[in-house]
């Protein structure tokens, strides 16, 4: 039921893109076809870095349905490099390792699987950055 | 005898960029000698990459094509083919080249497919990409082998089965940061491995994965290779083999006439395991993080069934301009977090509850 769904979001999902503003040059994410800043259209994709700073977080111990095999994972509100604020999933840290202002980046991870016999949806996950140099 | 063994294109082919992806957690084979042989046993290798649960072969082949493509740095667009080599493809039909592509900004004028062949599944994509970009139909093609392998619990394969991947852009030699010089194959029908449909684990004849199987198909290779090519092993800098432990690529390495120096940069297998289609090709990104402008270096895959892919390269001046331009090999090993037995079966999945 969710194929359709699943399948109009993936270039988002996948692999952060969202739009920029063509007239105040804001960067927009998720892509909503009208700039936040100054309320004109939007519509040109633009591929984030993928890097920022955790805002803020959660550690999630009882998950709700569908999710409850990766219990304790920790949600976070990170802020992009661009600007935007972003909710996602952390990975690859441990939930008591995780620190406000902590330097992160996207990947792209397993989100759950619809089932045995169904999709598995991929998306957009955060973790602590392994490149230093750039 | 005037046979036409070696592999060229007719354009000439090399590696525009690479990159690898070692999953965090680790494995000590110890802990599975402690739960299956009371501690008593000969370890094959000191540890191996565990996946953690929300990654798959398409995870793992997505971030090494990202490094690979921060590398090349091309747009992804001018990417012709997606081809990943793995025996752990997350769908049993629908192609792991599809969400890589487009995950990597490349869908949607490509070719994207899965390639099977054992642990050299990878290889032989990226043959297939020399070929791609060598007859001039395309720029650019990438090839991947990303692997999750599983060993049956308490099975020898338990010990090294792994999950690792690396990626390939394969393209104009003027623009690489390594030349294909030539790449030679060499396939027989070996039954030394093996999984039917539906089963989960792989079946493996104990006597037959040495001498028939492995050796005899690596050397082979090697050997054709560099003879045709005039070279000995003195002309390498480097050399890569397929690596299932530890003992099989320093045999094989003995065997043909290389020094443990050439081969200690490439051999990743004590630390991770047997990556699978990653194996020889991970080795490869490390040897291309530290290798120099003018090193030649020898890779020789192996997949059981059996077959080995081998290839002749030799870094150019663009490699240690490019390659900071993504993780080191070396890093993703380092990062590191290790699990005990139990973790390692949830992980896994290969608890069942009832
Ligand atoms: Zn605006």
């Amino acid at each position: 039921m969710e194929l359709p769904k699943n399948w109009r979001l993936r270039k988002q999902r996948y692999s952060m893109v969202g739009e920029i503003c063509e007239k105040c040059g804001a960067r927009i994410f998720p892509p909503r076809d009208v700039c936040p800043e100054c309320s004109k259209p939007a519509a040109t994709p633009y591929t984030f870095s993928g890097k920022g700073t955790v805002y803020s977080y959660a550690t999630v111990f009882q998950a709700p349905k569908g999710f409850e095999e990766y219990v304790p994972y920790t949600v976070a509100m990170v802020k992009l490099e661009e600007g935007p604020m972003v909710a996602a999933q952390l990975t690859d840290v441990d939930h008591d390792e995780v620190k406000i202002g902590m330097p992160v980046e996207m990947v792209t991870r397993k989100l759950y699987e619809e089932g045995e016999e169904g999709l598995i949806v991929y998306g957009y996950k955060f973790r602590p950055r392994i490149h230093k140099s750039n | 005898m005037g046979e036409r063994r070696l592999l060229k294109p007719e354009r000439q082919v090399g590696i525009t960029g690479y990159g690898a992806y070692i999953p965090r957690y680790r494995l000590p084979a110890s802990e599975i000698a402690r739960i299956w042989a009371g501690g008593a046993v000969g370890l094959p290798v000191k540890e191996k990459a565990v996946p953690g649960l929300d990654e798959d072969a398409a995870t793992i082949a997505i971030e090494a094509a990202r490094n690979a493509l921060a590398r090349a740095g091309i747009e992804p667009g001018l990417i012709r083919a997606v081809w990943v080599g793995s025996e752990s493809h997350p769908y049993a039909v629908k192609p792991t080249g599809t969400i890589v592509a487009e995950a990597i900004g490349a869908t949607p004028h490509i070719q994207a497919a899965d390639w099977e062949f054992a642990c050299k599944a990878g290889t032989e994509a990226f043959q297939a990409a020399i070929a791609f970009v060598g007859s001039g139909m395309a720029d650019y093609a990438m090839a991947i082998g990303a692997d999750t392998a599983q060993g049956r619990p308490g099975d020898a394969l338990e010990y090294t089965a792994a999950a690792g991947g690396a990626a390939y852009i394969l393209g104009p030699a003027e623009e690489s940061l390594a030349i294909v010089e030539a790449s030679y194959s060499f396939v027989t029908d070996t039954p030394d491995f093996f999984r039917r449909p539906y089963q989960h684990y792989p079946q493996h004849g104990a006597r037959f994965t040495g001498e028939p199987a492995y050796f005899r198909h690596i050397l082979t290779a090697a050997q054709t290779l560099m003879e045709e090519l005039g070279y000995t092993p003195a002309d390498y800098a480097y050399a890569v083999f397929h690596q299932p432990n530890l003992k099989f690529p320093q045999t094989a390495a003995k065997k043909l006439g290389f020094t443990p120096d050439q081969i200690k940069d490439g051999l990743l297998v004590d630390e991770i395991g047997n990556t699978y289609a990653g194996s020889s090709l991970l080795g490869l990104t490390a040897v291309l993080d530290v290798a120099q402008p003018g090193d030649r270096i020898l890779l020789v895959s192996f997949g059981s069934g059996a077959g080995s892919d081998a290839f002749s390269l030799i870094a150019t001046e663009e490699l240690p301009k490019r390659r900071n331009l993504a993780p080191f090999t070396r890093q993703y090993i380092q990062r590191r977090k290790e699990v005990d037995y139990g973790l390692y079966v949830r992980y896994r999945r290969k608890l069942e509850m009832h």
